[in-house]
């Protein structure tokens, strides 16, 4: 019983999109078959980090903006770190930075499986949550939680624990891990992958919409390494991006529906998160995740958003192979506490990381007291908000014959797929620095 | 408390914050699937798609710093027996406190320009508005505190909210006093509970759990003083949780 598509009228809001973190909601207006509307409104509060930050000393900084977001706190902390170390001319010793790269991989599976098992997973199966899963489908769901925890055990490690991390401090991380909390988190690593395995085969079973689209995709990249908390910022159109002029490519602008704004490059809108790190970065992907990339079929670059939930899956792989990799690093170091390095200098400095949703920017204005006077972030999910738009645009029209209800589950299914953060993305603000 | 006829129906709800304190329930993954055997959960915008208004145990996150999440409290209030104050931005308003250092109308300004679209107010905790029965504190809520206060209200009991200092949770973890490391911290006149996991992980306390009910104020003043911090660090670490020696509450009218 298709529906006459060229004719449709179809008037769709959805308010406060349930399964994503924070509060948005999705509005679609077609009209004769022609989509006149397509808006993800954030309607989060807004929070005013960069005015919080104002007038607070250095050393704080870290600590206050790990609260933008309870799921990337240790993105939104690094991104901090390596703005004022760089503002201050602070260098952090090789055992830090591994501490620190290994809490990251630990919030990158955290964040993927919070995603694909909490979120996504039930629109696949028909359930409003992963609650009704632990019954029907009690493999999948174990594999998710059990995956999660030991995710999460990475950051409680390093950083005491994951919501929040605490000893990543400016100048180095301030807290060692015993040797045997390593092997111990060793062991647990090496059995996630059956548990991998088992989703990646869940998601082979039960396929998601098909719909490309050619998009622009910016993240970070680095030479020999994929790059998460090292690189420089790298479009997939391939025109000169760097740390400098990030904020002179990617411009933020105000719409009247949203508490975020919005990111535009000098091409127009552009997809950041697991997906656009797999495209622009997929030579250097380990073994195992390359092994799970031919599995699922992806072929890059790939233009299909849905896909993303894909990427994050092939991600959790690679990071679980990062994490062994680090961890085997630091069990032939001698590894014993360190004083954090202290500031050397003062001015103006930017710290960019790959948060779980994409790549996260901090920027500040450090006076010679060592306070905070500006601040400028640019967060995923705000960098975000254009290709969804324009995904659902695109992809409503190719599904105009199905009925109402089914058309509204799949928009959910689509916006979904970008793992909005949108607690994060109320943040945003004009600075011109001097 | 609660009725035995039948699973105790627990909301989560969520105003100005990072919602890492749900998260934190999501993170019992251990225990997810006993507790799910225990109550039912009918409203958690960030993990499922039911909803429902009838429910007899309310979690509430976040601070209130929209005129429009006023009414949406009360109505919570209205439908739970029983509502907690969970975390932080809940309990004392937390991080979110800071930006009511500005004026409201330069804050928009600020971060969003001439033409803002937001409306902004103060931020408050929720007990400024509604009552609240039940508080865990911190940020975010530590999981062991978490699962107590369930437990407890299940049973029926009157959650017990730790009302001693940090310093006590400090000793018992074995921690060196971070005065003596020549740094300085609140921990003396912070609510413990908390396990002194700042401290034991090579920070100090931050104050995120709000200050306890009978504060040793001139001894706390003191060891600040003995240990050479200037009246200005003092005042700058007890501003960052909003947490001052005194409880301001802000009134508020519709």
């Amino acid at each position: 019983m298709a529906l006459d598509m060229k004719r449709r009228d179809l008037n769709i809001r959805i308010e406060e999109l349930t399964r994503v973190e924070g509060h948005g909601n999705v509005v679609v207006d077609v009209s004769r078959g022609r989509v006149k509307e397509a808006r993800f409104e954030v309607v989060e509060s807004p929070r005013f980090f960069e005015v919080m930050l104002r007038g607070r000393r250095y050393d704080e900084a870290q600590h206050i903006m790990s609260r933008i977001c309870g799921i990337c706190a240790v993105s939104h902390t690094s991104a901090s770190l390596k703005a004022i170390e760089s503002a201050m001319g602070m260098s952090i010793s090789r055992r830090s930075t591994l501490l620190r790269k290994l809490a990251m991989c630990g919030e990158m599976i955290q964040s993927h499986i919070l995603h694909i098992h909490f979120l996504a997973i039930p629109d696949l199966v028909n359930a409003g949550s992963i609650i009704p899963l632990i019954k029907t489908h009690p493999e999948i769901a174990r594999a998710g939680l059990h995956v999660k925890k030991i995710a999460n055990d990475i950051c409680r490690v390093v950083a005491g624990r994951h919501i929040h991390p605490i000893s990543l401090f400016p100048g180095g991380v301030v807290h060692t891990p015993e040797k045997d909390e390593l092997r111990n988190l060793k062991r647990h690593l090496q059995g996630l992958f059956e548990h991998l395995d088992l989703t990646v085969e869940f998601l082979l079973d039960h396929p998601f919409p098909s719909y490309t689209r050619p998009r622009e995709f910016i993240s970070l990249k680095m030479r020999g390494e994929y790059g998460i908390y090292n690189g420089e910022p790298f479009s997939s159109m391939g025109y000169p991006l760097n740390t400098t002029t990030y904020t002179k490519r990617i411009k933020e602008f105000v719409v009247p529906y949203s508490t975020a704004k919005k990111a535009r490059s000098k091409a127009g809108g552009f997809m950041v998160g697991a997906l656009a790190r797999l495209n622009n970065n997929v030579r250097n992907l380990r073994a195992r995740a390359k092994k799970a990339l031919s599995r699922l079929k992806i072929k890059i670059p790939s233009y299909n958003p849905f896909m993303n939930n894909h990427a994050q899956l092939v991600e959790c792989f690679h990071f679980t192979e990062e994490a062994l990799c680090i961890i085997d690093t630091l069990l032939d170091m001698e590894l014993k506490d360190e004083p954090p390095a202290k500031p050397r200098g003062y001015g103006r400095g930017i710290g960019i990381v790959e948060a779980p949703r994409g790549i996260l920017y901090h920027e500040y204005r450090i006076n010679r007291d060592g306070i905070i006077e500006d601040v400028n972030c640019i967060i995923p999910t705000a960098q975000n908000q254009i290709p969804i738009e324009e995904d659902l645009r695109g992809f409503v029209e190719t599904i105009l014959d199905r009925p109402r209800e089914e058309v509204r589950w799949l928009i959910e299914v689509l916006v979904r797929a970008y793992d909005p953060c949108i607690s994060c993305s109320t943040h945003m603000m004009d600075v011109t620095f001097v | 408390m609660i009725p035995l006829e039948r699973k105790p129906r627990i909301g989560f709800f969520s105003f100005t914050c990072c919602e890492g304190c749900q998260l934190m329930f999501l993170s019992c993954e251990e225990e997810l699937p006993g507790i799910l055997e225990h109550i039912e959960i009918v409203n958690f915008r960030e993990a499922m798609t039911e909803r429902s208004e009838d429910y007899e145990i309310a979690f509430v996150e976040g601070s209130i710093s929209r005129k429009e999440e006023i009414p949406k409290l009360k109505r919570i209030r209205d439908t739970a027996r029983v509502v907690v104050a969970f975390g932080a931005c809940s309990s004392t308003g937390g991080i979110n406190a800071l930006k009511n250092r500005f004026p409201m109308d330069e804050l928009k300004r600020l971060v969003y320009g001439k033409k803002s679209p937001v409306d902004t107010i103060p931020v408050v905790p929720i007990d400024s508005i509604i009552p609240v029965d039940v508080y865990i504190h911190g940020c975010p809520v530590p999981e062991k505190e978490l699962l107590r206060v369930l437990k407890d209200l299940l049973l029926g009991k009157t959650p017990r909210i730790p009302n001693y200092p940090v310093c006590t949770d400090c000793k018992m973890a074995g921690n060196i006093c971070v005065f003596e490391k020549g740094m300085g911290c609140v921990g003396p006149v912070t609510r413990g509970g908390c396990d002194a996991i700042c401290v034991s992980y090579g920070c100090v306390c931050w104050g995120c759990r709000g200050v306890v009910d009978d504060p040793n104020i001139s001894a706390h003043r003191g060891t600040l003083r003995k240990y050479g911090l200037t009246e200005e660090d003092i005042l700058r670490s007890f501003s960052l949780y909003g947490s001052g020696y005194e409880k301001k509450r802000p009134e508020h009218k519709d």
